[in-house]
């Protein structure tokens, strides 16, 4: 099987993820678990906003987070969502250059987020605020940490698909799977602005 | 070109079992996997049993007992109700939409694999000694780590969660493949009633079971790294647990009783040979009971002291699933009046199913009073009523399900003598065990306590009940038998072995082909290998009337029942096709479902 045969003789239609029935099943499924995972963030959510007055002897929400910090984190998650729509752009373009361009600039803006939220966790550390502190501390780490280990997550899947795109090129194939990422990766864009919202916003006014 | 067209590396005996991504093996191996750890769960019970058969009797002692009843209850609803439900799902679903697989094959083998491997790790606790003991729902603190020592809640909460997201794949799996590969043709509203059930379960699992997995993460961090979600000393809180179990915990119980409904569905229409009464009534009842299934859990919580604004609430929530439920249990009443019943064991089990669920349904009704729940909470009227529901629901169906599909998951057909001597055994035995635990609940015999004191009346109610469950036991023992004697048995059975199945998995060979269809079928009405039957028989009335049919099928005329189809074929909904394209479409038909029934493949019926 040739990469020929995967571009149906050579012409990739307009919107090559949903070609074929596998592409269409795994675009269809992949919203399924983003609707699994909803619930799942619901649940952390739900958790934290339970628990997040039981501060104990620990730190404050007030008197922990910096909104400026936060406030950049978000606004570089938005950006790195901003450039996965024009990797798909580029996807439904056929322009395969410009389409890994994005993508790279778009997994460099999520680890430049993640380099934030660990020296942002550092710092609370040395401020007292462990995992073991309070319940407040336990549904913070719980809660931030699920969504920082989905944004690393999310690097390594696109670092590898671009791999697979050097590879393979893009086909029938490999389209659903670039897709479907950017998909995700707006996920847990979405998921950040809950976050900041409930986690940092409602913290500072109480 | 199919986009995945590769040459894949064919494997033979055990190595192809352990890599098959066939949804059709995947189902034997759920099967398999389900009935060993039903097996357990089973002896895990008796154990239970014994131990209450008198009073303050030392058979396994209070440790053990706690140890029996958590992993009773554990394997029971994870390992053995749930795989085995995705056993018959993998084995019939595809087939019943018309489709040569799932939407992700690999996906399935994965799933399964996740659920073995998180169950084994589960039952490993046994052997190394450490074994849950906090009870099914793992309430804390007596689960955390204040009071739940050692690590056997640690092997509930890494066995629970593994085995979990095995589900959640299957979950995702079947739905994606209910949406998108129907056969050209079946629209929603000509699913089977089975696949719809299937669709919205599949539905529960996927919205249901990320809160366990939440639940699950939660009292790991607290027990593992001393978090402190749960650990009302450092300002967590014990009720958000209780919230967390039964928010996943109810929808739980619709996601192993509406596949039940499912099957019994098929069951009762098949051996009825009518149609199923009230279909779209029925679909709407499934959808609403699995979306009033998310607003009930707190109903489990009515003595934690929500108040009685929430209570009241709940309350109300819960009597309201008893409409749809009523709803559901009219229309099997329906399907069975003026039907041509047929007792085969799959029938007995269908027909047992009804008389036992309503009686769970009612005593479901009592309980969601909450004033009466304050009598009833903890005390084995629960255990009755639960145990009414889902062994007099879900595992009349499983076995209703086993007995309907077996020839066609195995190209076998099981004994029916063997098959009713299961269904009387296992009837009899469950009703003795469980409708006594009604009054010893109501005269105040508490769940969950190891042993009881003489003369308080509970003495000769426990000693029924065990003798029950020892009943239960050899009816499955039985049907245990049963699979071995049909297992031995080489005569081959029919595509179509009940003669009377509606549904398009009759429709192909029995084992089916690995491809499922040669071409995928044109379905053109509810019921559609039962009104492609029916066309045939006219056709072939036809034929005998003088005129030559050229569409004549090799049904063979003198079929027991022939003249039966005929009549209450009148009552059947047939939705006629447009006549510009009716020739046209029967020349498709004749090729694209080349379903011959020959003479010599009919079964020999007991």
């Amino acid at each position: 099987m040739s990469a020929h045969d995967h571009q149906l003789d050579g012409h990739l239609p307009h919107e090559p993820e949903k070609a074929t029935l596998e592409g269409r099943n795994k675009i269809l499924g992949f919203w399924l678990f983003l609707g699994a995972e909803t619930v799942l963030f619901g649940t952390l959510f739900a958790a934290f906003i339970a628990l997040r007055h039981q501060t104990l002897d620990g730190p404050t929400p007030d008197h922990l987070f910096e909104l400026p910090m936060v406030f950049a984190a978000t606004m570089i998650l938005l950006v790195s969502s901003l450039a996965s729509v024009f990797a798909v752009q580029a996807l439904h373009q056929h322009k395969v250059k410009q389409m890994i361009v994005w993508l790279i600039i778009t997994i460099l803006l999520g680890l430049s987020f993640l380099g934030l939220e660990i020296y942002e966790f550092n710092t609370y550390v040395s401020e007292g605020h462990k995992l073991t502190t309070s319940a407040f501390s336990s549904s913070f780490y719980t809660l931030v940490g699920f969504h920082g280990a989905h944004v690393a997550f999310g690097v390594l899947w696109i670092g590898l698909l671009i791999a697979q795109i050097f590879k393979k090129g893009l086909t029938v194939v490999t389209a659903p799977k670039i897709y479907v990422s950017a998909i995700y990766w707006h996920f847990i864009d979405v998921v950040w602005v809950f976050i900041f919202t409930v986690v940092y916003l409602m913290g500072k006014v109480g | 070109m199919a986009a995945h067209a590769h040459t894949v590396k064919r494997y033979r005996g055990l190595m192809d079992w352990l890599t098959t991504v066939d949804h059709k093996k995947i189902g034997i191996l759920y099967l398999i996997a389900g009935g060993l750890f039903f097996l357990v769960g089973g002896l895990e019970a008796i154990l239970i049993r014994i131990q209450l058969i008198k009073p303050m009797n030392n058979f396994v002692g209070a440790d053990t007992f706690n140890q029996l009843i958590t992993m009773h209850g554990t394997t029971m609803i994870f390992l053995a109700a749930m795989p085995m439900l995705f056993a018959l799902m993998n084995a019939v679903i595809p087939l019943q939409i018309g489709a040569r697989d799932v939407a992700f094959p690999f996906l399935n083998s994965l799933g399964f694999w996740t659920f073995f491997a998180g169950g084994v790790l589960l039952n490993i606790s046994w052997f190394a000694g450490d074994i849950p003991d906090a009870g099914w729902t793992s309430y804390v603190p007596l689960a955390g780590p204040t009071y739940g020592g050692g690590h056997g809640v640690d092997y509930y909460l890494m066995g629970l969660q593994i085995a979990g997201i095995g589900t959640l794949i299957g979950g995702i799996n079947f739905m994606a493949t209910i949406i998108n590969m129907r056969a050209p043709g079946m629209s929603f509203m000509r699913m089977p009633m089975f696949t719809w059930t299937i669709f919205i379960t599949s539905a529960l699992i996927v919205f249901a079971f990320p809160v366990l997995t939440v639940g699950l993460v939660a009292l790991t961090f607290d027990r593992l790294f001393q978090a402190n979600f749960f650990e009302t000393g450092n300002g967590g809180n014990a009720v958000l647990w209780e919230h967390i179990f039964w928010v996943f915990g109810h929808p739980e119980v619709y996601i192993l009783i509406l596949p039940a409904f499912g099957v019994i569905s098929e069951v009762i229409s098949t051996f009825s040979r009518k149609r199923l009464f009230g279909y779209s009534s029925m679909v709407f009842a499934t959808v609403l009971i699995a979306f009033l299934g998310f607003m009930v859990w707190a109903h489990h919580m009515f003595t934690t002291g929500l108040g009685p604004v929430a209570n009241g609430l709940f309350s109300i929530a819960t009597m309201l699933i008893a409409v749809p439920t009523g709803v559901k249990i009219f229309n099997w009443l329906f399907t069975l009046w003026g039907g041509s019943i047929s007792f085969t064991s799959a029938s007995l089990f269908a027909i047992g199913f009804i008389p036992t669920f309503v009686m769970g349904g009612v005593t479901g009704v009592m309980l969601a009073v909450a004033p009466a729940d304050f009598q009833y909470h903890d005390t084995y009227f629960v255990v009755a009523h639960f145990h009414y529901v889902i062994v007099g629901g879900l595992i009349f169906g499983i076995f209703s399900g086993l007995h309907y599909w077996w020839p066609k998951m195995f190209g076998r057909m099981l004994n029916e003598k063997l098959g009713k001597a299961t269904f009387w055994t296992f009837f009899i035995g469950f009703h003795l065990t469980f409708f006594i635990q009604h009054f010893l609940g109501l005269i105040g015999m508490p769940r969950r306590v190891w042993t009881y004191l003489p003369g308080q009346g509970f003495d000769t109610m426990n000693a029924v009940s065990t003798v029950g469950a020892f009943l239960m036991g050899i009816g499955t023992i039985i049907f245990v038998v049963n699979v071995i004697v049909s297992a031995a048995n080489k005569k081959p059975v029919a595509d179509d072995p009940w003669e009377d199945g509606r549904s398009l998995e009759w429709s192909i060979p029995s084992p089916p082909p690995e491809y499922n269809f040669k071409q995928l079928p044109l379905v053109r009405s509810y019921d559609a290998w039962w009104n492609e039957k029916q066309k045939r028989q006219r056709r072939n009335a036809a034929g005998r009337a003088g005129r030559t049919d050229p569409y004549a099928f090799a049904i063979d005329p003198s079929a027991r029942h022939e003249h039966r189809i005929v009549r209450s074929g009148a009552g059947l909904h047939v939705r006629p096709s447009g006549r510009c394209h009716r020739r046209a479409r029967r020349h498709l038909w004749q090729h694209v479902l080349p379903l011959r029934v020959r003479r010599s493949r009919l079964p020999h019926r007991a």
